[in-house]
């Protein structure tokens, strides 16, 4: 089955802008020689591809996971579950000889902990007797600001003096990649979104729901926990990046649903990682070259998705 | 009438906490970052710990009890407002909202006076409030757990716009003070402005009859005769002064609304007139426990009491919802 026209036409020009973003992002104003250009522009091109790959597969895996369209990974806590893993990491490291383990190596033990972690808690959550979805959402987000605060409280324990630098890095900041974590992302993202794309048919399937999930021949829980491992790898790439980002997911996934107008995986998934390049690498364009203005666009998009939130969630209620 | 037991029940409550808030606040005097005893002032008193008693202990003592007690009951008034015991001004907006007026102020004129901070401030968490009760109108049914997410986001949102603001004009680091509240600041002649937070409290006492009427809906209490509008006008009005003065003062203390009410409730059910006294001496001692942890922590260091109070508030939170959770799936 392919796209009705509508999907086929938004689609094609969506990738048509997000391929232009790209080219814009890399030849506008461009006033010195290619070869720093290349290396400048080009690993921060990366890393927002790499964001906005992320963020885009997750949040519709999970939304098909946990069949809805308002529950994001973001919004359940993951980013900043991340986040205070990565600081009460420093706190031991801070402690011992670990700072010289090798980066990508703590990294990787970083995000295995705060992979059990989410597990755990998603087991916890969603095995259990029918909950409201405005439960799940609720408990994610104060559990979150929770994460947030004992993250915050970590690092003002660790070092006072040395608090306030630290704290630059809970804002997502697309200017301020963290380029030594480009090549594990890039492997891992890989990884991650091959893997998701070979599971597109049973991803389609599990849209169905629970129980006809299972009387289809897809094994439940194993297909789910798989899925979370990479939900939860795809998530802890992004926050190592470029920091938390509440709304972003939320933005893409359901620009996605709105392209295609289809439910197919096939088509979703792309769309959202396309409608990712064009708000980042696009957003980033038109504020760095055509505005230039110092505008921070993760703000802006977060404003974005917030104020999309409340509108899903109004018009949710109302049906 | 069998309210008798209760009363007494509610009489020996208001001596423990008394008691509480007295021992906490004689602890407070004593803890800081230069050595002081409290009996020193009797035994050997000399110009130096009078001086420091004087411009900064018994301020910010006083500053402490004021705030807790007044956000505490701000958090009562709006929970019998939005009909909903999960919320408190820090998770409405009203917060977010007085703080971007702090935001203007710096913006407009970096040196504006106290009172006019204080005046833009309410007028900003007046509106900050009634948006959020304009969203929830338009809600049919809701859902005990769609108010606080509304609120939530709709703070989210605020907050997020501060921040840009906050961030094109290199004042995020002042934002981040009023947005994280702690009164290591708070000296002699910077703590004022929270005796109006305590008058409007005092005030509260005496309107508590009718936000209980508020608290039974709509009908019920133009029923009763109380003018549903116009006291919904006025308790949120009260809710914003109180929210305004100490984001101004001390910067945004977020949960006491939340988690005290709630404690409360479970001693004495809804009646608010037998409530308030005791939210409000829980809320100052909330508060001074919240600041004494945050001084002592990492001595000399410290460390904001808004980031206590959000730790233990959330914690709260999410065992309220834990516990809850059959009812409202």
């Amino acid at each position: 089955m392919g796209l009705n026209p509508r999907g086929k036409l938004l689609l094609s020009l969506t990738a048509l802008l997000a391929l232009l973003s790209v080219v814009g992002f890399m030849t506008l104003n461009v006033q010195s020689d290619w070869g720093f250009i290349m290396e400048h522009r080009g690993s921060r091109l990366l890393g927002m591809l790499l964001v906005a790959i992320t963020m885009g597969l997750a949040t519709v895996v999970f939304q098909t996971v946990t069949h809805n369209r308002i529950l994001t990974p973001s919004l359940m806590g993951f980013d900043v579950l991340y986040v205070l893993v990565h600081s009460l990491a420093l706190l031991v490291w801070g402690a011992e000889q670990g700072t010289n383990w090798p980066i990508e190596l703590r990294f990787i033990a970083e995000v295995a902990a705060m992979v059990a972690i989410a597990l755990l808690l998603f087991r916890l959550l969603f095995t259990g007797s029918v909950r409201g979805l405005h439960v799940l959402i609720l408990l994610g987000m104060v559990g979150g600001l929770l994460f947030r605060e004992l993250a915050d409280l970590a690092l003002r324990i660790f070092d006072p003096s040395e608090f306030s630098i630290q704290q630059g890095s809970g804002v997502a900041n697309f200017n301020r990649i963290n380029l030594k974590l480009l090549w594990i992302g890039l492997v891992c993202v890989g990884l991650c979104s091959t893997l998701l794309f070979h599971f597109r048919r049973q991803l389609d399937v599990l849209s169905l729901g629970r129980d006809v999930a299972i009387n289809l021949g897809i094994p439940y829980i194993k297909t789910i926990t798989l899925l979370m491992l990479a939900i939860c790898v795809l998530i802890s790439i992004s926050t190592a990046l470029v920091g938390p980002l509440l709304f972003f997911g939320l933005l893409v996934a359901n620009l996605a649903y709105w392209l295609t107008g289809s439910h197919q995986h096939r088509w979703t998934l792309p769309a959202s990682v396309l409608a990712g390049i064009v708000c980042l690498v696009g957003g980033q364009v038109v504020f760095e070259h055509l505005l230039s203005s110092g505008l921070p666009l993760a703000m802006v998009i977060e404003l974005c998705g917030g104020v999309l939130f409340i509108v899903l969630l109004l018009r949710g209620v109302k049906q | 009438m069998n309210s008798s037991p209760i009363k007494h029940h509610t009489v020996s409550w208001l001596i423990a906490l008394t008691l509480l808030v007295f021992v906490l606040s004689v602890i407070s005097l004593n803890v800081g970052a230069s050595r002081m005893n409290l009996l020193h002032l009797f035994t050997q008193p000399d110009d130096r710990i009078t001086q420091l008693l004087f411009v900064s202990r018994w301020p910010r003592t006083l500053a402490l009890i004021l705030a807790g007690a007044s956000l505490a009951v701000a958090g009562l008034i709006l929970q019998m407002m939005a009909r909903n015991r999960l919320v408190e001004p820090s998770m409405v907006g009203t917060v977010d909202a007085a703080a971007l007026g702090v935001l203007l102020c710096a913006i407009v004129a970096p040196g504006m006076a106290l009172w006019l901070k204080f005046g833009v401030a309410t007028a900003f968490s007046v509106t900050g409030t009634l948006l959020f009760l304009a969203v929830l109108k338009r809600i049919p049914l809701r859902s005990a757990l769609i108010v606080p997410l509304v609120g939530l986001v709709l703070a989210g949102v605020i907050h997020a716009g501060s921040g840009l603001l906050a961030h094109q004009l290199e004042l995020s680091q002042a934002l981040r003070s009023w947005n994280s509240g702690d009164f290591s600041a708070v000296l002699r002649g910077r703590y004022e402005l929270l005796w109006v937070a305590a008058g409007i409290m005092l005030l509260a006492v005496f309107l508590a009859d009718r936000f209980t009427v508020i608290g039974m809906g709509k009908d019920f209490a133009t029923n009763v005769g109380v003018n549903y509008q116009g006291l919904i006008a006025f308790g949120v009005l009260l809710v914003s002064m109180i929210v305004a003065s100490t984001v101004v003062i001390a910067g945004a203390l977020p949960f006491i609304g939340l988690i005290v009410p709630n404690l409360i409730r479970l001693i004495t059910g809804d009646n608010l007139r037998r409530a308030i006294p005791l939210v409000a001496l829980a809320g100052s001692a909330l508060m001074l426990v919240a600041d004494l942890l945050g001084r002592v922590l990492i001595h000399p260091y410290e460390i904001p009491s808004a980031n206590i109070l959000a730790i233990s508030g959330s914690l709260v939170f999410l065992i309220i919802l834990l516990r809850g959770r059959k009812q409202w799936a």
